[in-house]
């Protein structure tokens, strides 16, 4: 009745292998104590929610913890965050947040910003899968009002 | 219009038949033949409601109670007798206890506002289950933080079973209302009414029963459960969106004050006062949905011509077979009652390794919808120390082997996650 796994495989552009790496071994998800950045997020409709931490020293972020639970898109979404922000100064972290808000919206990026994002480009497959693009933003709309809530302070 | 010569399961239980009647069932979904698993949400509508829309539109259309031409008058003559195809379906005594709302949200705000708002005093108490829809919490959470009244919470077991016990105690002299669900969008769980109804009763209260999912699939009878208020939806019986139903007992709805102000609730308008129309128009304000009213009537003589007991005969034996072929999968388990018995064509469950958004996708890839998410009911999901829950949910149109595409589909998502 159904096609089995060659439906699945129109998935693939979805669950690139590096987005199912970060799922199954998220990175940095170690406390962080005393930590300068502290906020949850989280999806009401679905039920994801995380806890990210960061720790800032000599304007780069030094530190960074992410804890927490939902799909594979917003757990390898977290991750990749996580990888991302570390050693960067907090201006370089909202250039990121914008250059992967556009990316997940289908807008342009350049091709600095494709350098400075990496694997996170793969986060792009969501864009074909519109339902999901709250999945894949969820932890750095977070990080975004994080950080002007911390420059403000 | 004459009112129908059906007569209850006068139509032989043909799924074949039936699935004929759903052009939507016929459309492809990524490619794949659609497998509609998410009834509880909404259910598909047949060719005969569709055809009543049409109708309606190109051969009666016009407003209600307003005019002396013939458009007018059988425009009201089929909006009544839809009123009164609904009495009858539920065994109201009387159809003028028929009121029409938007969906049961409004149905149950509706009481909320009327009944609830003159009735509930500061120290008083309102109990509902813990297994409710939120649009059957939050009423009342408000009405309770404005009223200084206590809102109570009837336990479950572990299984989604209501302690009975617990409720002889729970539901007391200062109880005004008991408001619960007939059967657990989420677990799937029959709720035993007519002995909450006895209890309510014995303490002097009101009972209200969330018949959203008990209506649409199982013979409801306002009088054997001894109900006192209940309300559903259209959309999940085959009817459109944007209509429901209030039942209420004839002497509760008359004492209540009215809901909406406007047109053709009223009976008399002065420059300086109004009084209010007779039952049902009284909670009728304004031009009402006329056509999605009209399509509830079809919808109700689809029901009725396949018969109640089939009907819910029909998904007993999917749900039976679907709980038996789901568990047979390593990695998922089923929220509520294990017992088939026990519960009604929902399905709620969880994979242990898979996130209940990413099978949704993987299975709408396959062509199968189901639901995912907190199912509007976040604190009972939470209670189960989980976020959401993957749900299938059965209607008139599916089958055995839907059920089998369904965990075949699960068994080739746990493959592509593994891979």
């Amino acid at each position: 009745m159904t096609g089995g796994t060659g439906a699945l495989e129109d998935m693939n552009e979805l669950y690139e292998a590096i987005i199912l790496d970060h799922y199954r071994s998220p990175r940095n998800t170690a406390t962080v104590e005393e930590p300068d950045i502290d906020f949850e997020v989280n999806n009401p409709f679905c039920g994801d929610e995380f806890h990210i931490q960061l720790k800032v020293e000599n304007d780069a972020v030094s530190q960074v913890g992410i804890t927490g639970r939902g799909c594979a898109i917003s757990q390898a979404s977290a991750s990749l965050l996580a990888e991302l922000v570390k050693g960067k100064s907090a201006s370089e972290v909202e250039s990121a947040v914008s250059a992967v808000r556009r990316l997940l919206k289908g807008e342009e990026i350049t091709d600095a910003e494709a350098g400075i994002l990496g694997d996170i480009e793969a986060l792009g497959g969501v864009r074909k899968f519109p339902v999901r693009i709250k999945c894949a933003l969820l932890s750095w709309v977070g990080l975004g009002d994080a950080l002007r809530d911390h420059v403000v302070k | 219009m004459s009112d129908s010569t059906l007569t209850a399961g006068s139509r032989v239980f043909d799924v074949d038949a039936i699935r004929a009647d759903f052009p939507i069932l016929k459309r492809k979904v990524n490619g794949q033949d659609l497998v509609y698993l998410d009834n509880a949400a909404s259910s598909q509508k047949p060719s005969q409601v569709i055809k009543s829309l049409v109708d309606y539109y190109e051969q009666t259309n016009s407003n209600v109670h307003r005019g002396v031409h013939t458009l007018s008058i059988e425009a009201t003559d089929a909006y009544e007798l839809a009123r009164t195809k609904v009495a009858k379906f539920v065994n109201a005594p009387r159809s003028e206890e028929v009121i029409w709302t938007r969906n049961t949200s409004e149905s149950l705000n509706l009481v909320a506002a009327t009944w609830a708002e003159a009735n509930v005093g500061e120290g008083d108490n309102i109990v509902i289950t813990a297994m409710e829809h939120h649009s059957n919490i939050v009423p009342w959470q408000q009405l309770a933080f404005k009223k200084g009244a206590e809102l109570r919470y009837l336990a479950h077991n572990d299984d989604g079973v209501i302690d009975l016990d617990g409720a002889a105690s729970v539901i007391d002299s200062r109880t005004k209302l008991v408001s619960a669900t007939h059967m657990s969008n989420v677990l799937g769980t029959i709720n035993p009414i007519a002995e909450l109804a006895a209890r309510t009763h014995e303490v002097g209260a009101v009972i209200l029963v969330d018949a959203a999912q008990s209506v649409p699939h199982m013979p409801v009878d306002v009088q054997a459960l001894d109900a006192d208020f209940l309300c559903f939806s259209g959309h999940k019986m085959l009817a459109p969106t944007g209509i429901g139903v209030l039942w209420g007992k004839y002497e509760l709805l008359d004492e209540m004050p009215p809901y909406m102000f406007g047109g053709d609730m009223i009976l008399e308008v002065t420059y300086e006062d109004a009084n209010w129309n007779d039952l049902p128009y009284k909670f009728e304000a304004g031009t009402p949905n006329i056509a999605d009213a009209i399509a509830t009537g079809a919808a109700v003589d689809y029901l009725t011509e396949l018969g109640m007991d089939n009907v819910w005969n029909h998904e007993q034996e999917l749900t039976a077979y679907a709980m038996e072929q789901v568990l047979s999968l390593d990695n998922v388990k089923v929220l509520g009652p294990q017992d088939p018995a026990l519960r009604g064509g929902v399905i709620s469950f969880i994979h242990e390794t898979i996130h209940p958004h990413d099978l949704g996708t993987a299975l709408d890839q396959q062509g199968i919808a189901i639901r995912t998410g907190h199912h509007c009911a976040m604190p009972l999901v939470r209670s189960f120390d989980v976020v959401a829950a993957a749900r299938a949910s059965f209607y008139i149109y599916n089958t055995k082997s839907e059920v089998d595409a369904l965990v075949n589909g699960i068994s080739e998502t746990e493959g592509y996650f593994s891979r």
